[in-house]
């Protein structure tokens, strides 16, 4: 059987997976390196009835979407460093509404402009806590083109399962570089529809009142039922209240919500964790090197282990113990200063095990680089 | 159907100042609905932050209360993802022209289908009077103790110069003026303002020494005239009111379903 192969850079193979889990609505604003997604949309979503619009900035493009989103469509944007910092206070709205959408961040170095052409994997952090108060988020990554279109389509998913904004957190080294795509055929990755209520007209719906199952069915904006939707802290009936009950409630099912969910939303690969010596913890495009070591030195009887994470945010905590547990160091690689070793310190039972193989010169980590450092820790000198 | 048909009862009563021309505004939008006969489910209001931000909770359509300055960024995503439905913008004047002005120019400049309702009491209310910027030269405000030295914006020009095919002033001294107003900009296609001189005596008043409510409605009385009248040729002090531009260009939204069918026809 002839499969569809496509042979494309990482922000196409995000447009496609994007449109394959139901995109029908996009806003944005150019910024390299993720010009390429509104570049292909602009092309790709009239074909299929879908609306583009570019808008003045990123701020009116988050914003955009979320109006879109409330009309009962699934929306996306796509940004990189300087534009996200942007959409912070619009991404808060999302989270506080509880509206689904897709941001993508391609990641640049930072901060400020930066090195627009340049990887970098710094946006770790301001995904978690770039919007102001208490709140929880999801942020998905993937280190290659078939992991990536599977993320995507994952991330819309979950966007609609928890009715939240889910940031994917792509870096500029994955979506500028080409490599082979199987195109997954219709039904193979399964989708995640908008709930909807099953109120009926004339019935009192309450937008924010959870299911048992803490699920929040939706009613499309020029539906029957007409409420509010507001940033402030807000009752059942979307309706503003200062009353503490109401905050407290409102603020813990935020969190909860995904906090008390992380263990379903994690999404990780591994390679080699059984007996290993050493974990690398990894993901995006430097866990391309980091498994580059593992397979390497696997075949000269070296006892190395990767865990890529796919899912950061909420950061898969019990799985980083778990599977650190029986290792006797742990190397976080990333391109940053050290935004994910934070979070797997804080997981591991033995913090003093875990080091940094890092690179932040905006230049790709390649396996030396991470050999390098595993000879210092093992104590073999460089 | 009455006015108070269109009101969420429940969530009253409205936190606006007693003397606040915003509840004039807000009755006057309603009786403009109710008399193109629009059914509540195919409206929709998008508001921003402030006093007059608060509208959006206050009647029974769909309403997105958003944040500060960015209603119609909210609003173009609403209409171009259901060009089926009304949109209906309400914005102060420091949401809608100081940290809204980027938004503003913009939808002006795509003609998408929405009516942008400026409420302009030329000062911010909720955060206790500070001038915005169409408070104008010379006048008072907390952040301006010795006499505000910013000049002030014109909407209307700003609005035409933008390309608003829509523009349109009046004042919550004129109340059928409002509703008739706002109904011509609902059923204009394109992107429609109107700019609604209001009064804020708690904050704008009371510094300016313009007296109470009842005062400074008198004052818009006075200070304004309709376009063209011939007191504005004897004192070209006075603020016109009216039509300023409606005219017809390709509207956004009908322009976009044309971009569908010819990516369609290429496939």
């Amino acid at each position: 059987m002839s499969k569809n192969i496509k042979f494309i850079q990482g922000n196409e193979v995000c447009v496609e997976a994007a449109i394959y889990a139901g995109l029908d609505f996009y806003a944005g604003y150019p910024i390299t390196p993720s010009t390429e997604i509104a570049e292909h949309l602009a092309r790709r979503l009239p074909q299929i009835g879908g609306k583009f619009i570019q808008m003045e900035d990123e701020i009116a493009s988050l914003c955009a979407i979320i109006g879109a989103s409330l009309t009962g469509h699934k929306v996306m944007t796509a940004t990189s460093g300087p534009g996200f910092s942007l959409m912070q206070e619009a991404l808060g709205y999302a989270v506080m509404t509880e509206i689904p959408c897709v941001i993508v961040d391609v990641q640049r170095g930072g901060p400020s402009t930066g090195i627009p052409t340049h990887g970098s994997q710094a946006d770790v952090n301001q995904a978690r806590w770039g919007t102001h108060g208490d709140h929880s988020i999801i942020a998905m990554t993937a280190s290659n083109h078939q992991d990536l279109f599977e993320i995507t389509v994952n991330a819309f998913n979950l966007a609609e399962t928890y009715r939240t904004p889910v940031i994917l957190l792509l870096d500029e080294l994955v979506a500028h570089m080409r490599e082979r795509l199987i195109v997954p055929e219709k039904g193979e990755i399964p989708l995640v529809e908008r709930l909807r209520t099953s109120v009926t007209e004339g019935v009192d719906y309450h937008p924010y009142l959870p299911r048992e199952d803490g699920r929040l069915p939706m009613s499309d904006f020029g539906g029957v039922h007409r409420y509010n939707v507001t940033g402030l802290y807000h009752d059942m009936w979307g309706f503003p209240s200062s009353e503490p009950r109401v905050v407290h409630g409102l603020i813990r099912h935020l969190m909860d919500k995904l906090e008390n969910r992380a263990g379903q939303i994690a999404r990780f690969k591994e390679y080699h964790l059984e007996d290993a010596d050493v974990i690398f913890i990894s993901f995006g495009c430097a866990a391309r090197s980091a498994l580059h070591v593992v397979k390497n030195r696997q075949q000269r009887g070296e006892r190395l282990g990767l865990l890529e994470l796919q899912t950061l945010w909420p950061f898969p905590s019990d799985i980083v113990r778990e599977k650190c547990a029986g290792a006797r160091s742990v190397i976080v690689v990333e391109m940053n200063m050290g935004q994910v070793l934070q979070a797997v310190k804080m997981a591991v039972d033995e913090p003093q095990k875990v080091f940094l193989a890092n690179r932040i010169d905006g230049v790709f980590i390649t396996p030396s680089d991470i050999l390098n450092i595993l000879r210092l820790i093992q104590g073999k000198g460089v | 159907m009455a006015v108070k048909d269109y009101i969420r009862e429940r969530f009253f009563p409205h936190l606006w100042c007693p003397g606040c021309g915003h509840g004039i505004i807000l009755n006057g939008m309603l009786r403009a609905i109710d008399k193109l006969g629009l059914s509540k489910n195919e409206i929709v209001m998008v508001t921003g932050i402030g006093c007059s931000a608060r509208i959006a909770g206050y009647v029974d359509f769909h309403t997105l209360h958003t944040i500060h300055g960015r209603a119609l960024a909210f609003a173009t995503g609403v209409k171009l993802s259901r060009p089926e439905l009304n949109v209906i913008v309400p914005m102060g004047d420091g949401d809608a022209l100081a940290i809204g002005g980027n938004h503003f120019i913009h939808a002006a400049r795509r003609n998408i289908d929405m009516t942008a309702v400026i409420m302009n009491n030329r000062i911010y209310g909720m955060t206790g009077g500070q001038f915005s910027p169409l408070s104008g030269f010379g006048i008072t405000a907390t952040t301006a103790p010795y006499t505000n030295i910013d000049n002030a914006f014109d909407t209307v020009e700003l609005a035409k110069a933008a390309g608003a095919t829509f523009v349109a002033r009046t004042s919550a001294y004129h109340v059928n003026e409002i509703s008739n107003l706002i109904r011509k900009a609902i059923l204009h296609k394109g992107f429609s303002v109107v700019e609604i001189l209001s009064q804020c005596p708690t904050h704008f008043g009371r510094k300016n020494k313009e007296g109470e409510a009842a005062d400074m409605l008198r004052r818009y009385k006075e200070v304004t005239t309709p376009i063209g009248s011939k007191a504005k040729k004897e004192n070209p002090e006075l603020i016109e009111r009216g039509i300023f531009v409606q005219s017809q260009i390709p509207e956004y939204c009908s322009e976009y379903d044309k971009i569908i069918q010819k990516a369609m026809k290429g496939q």
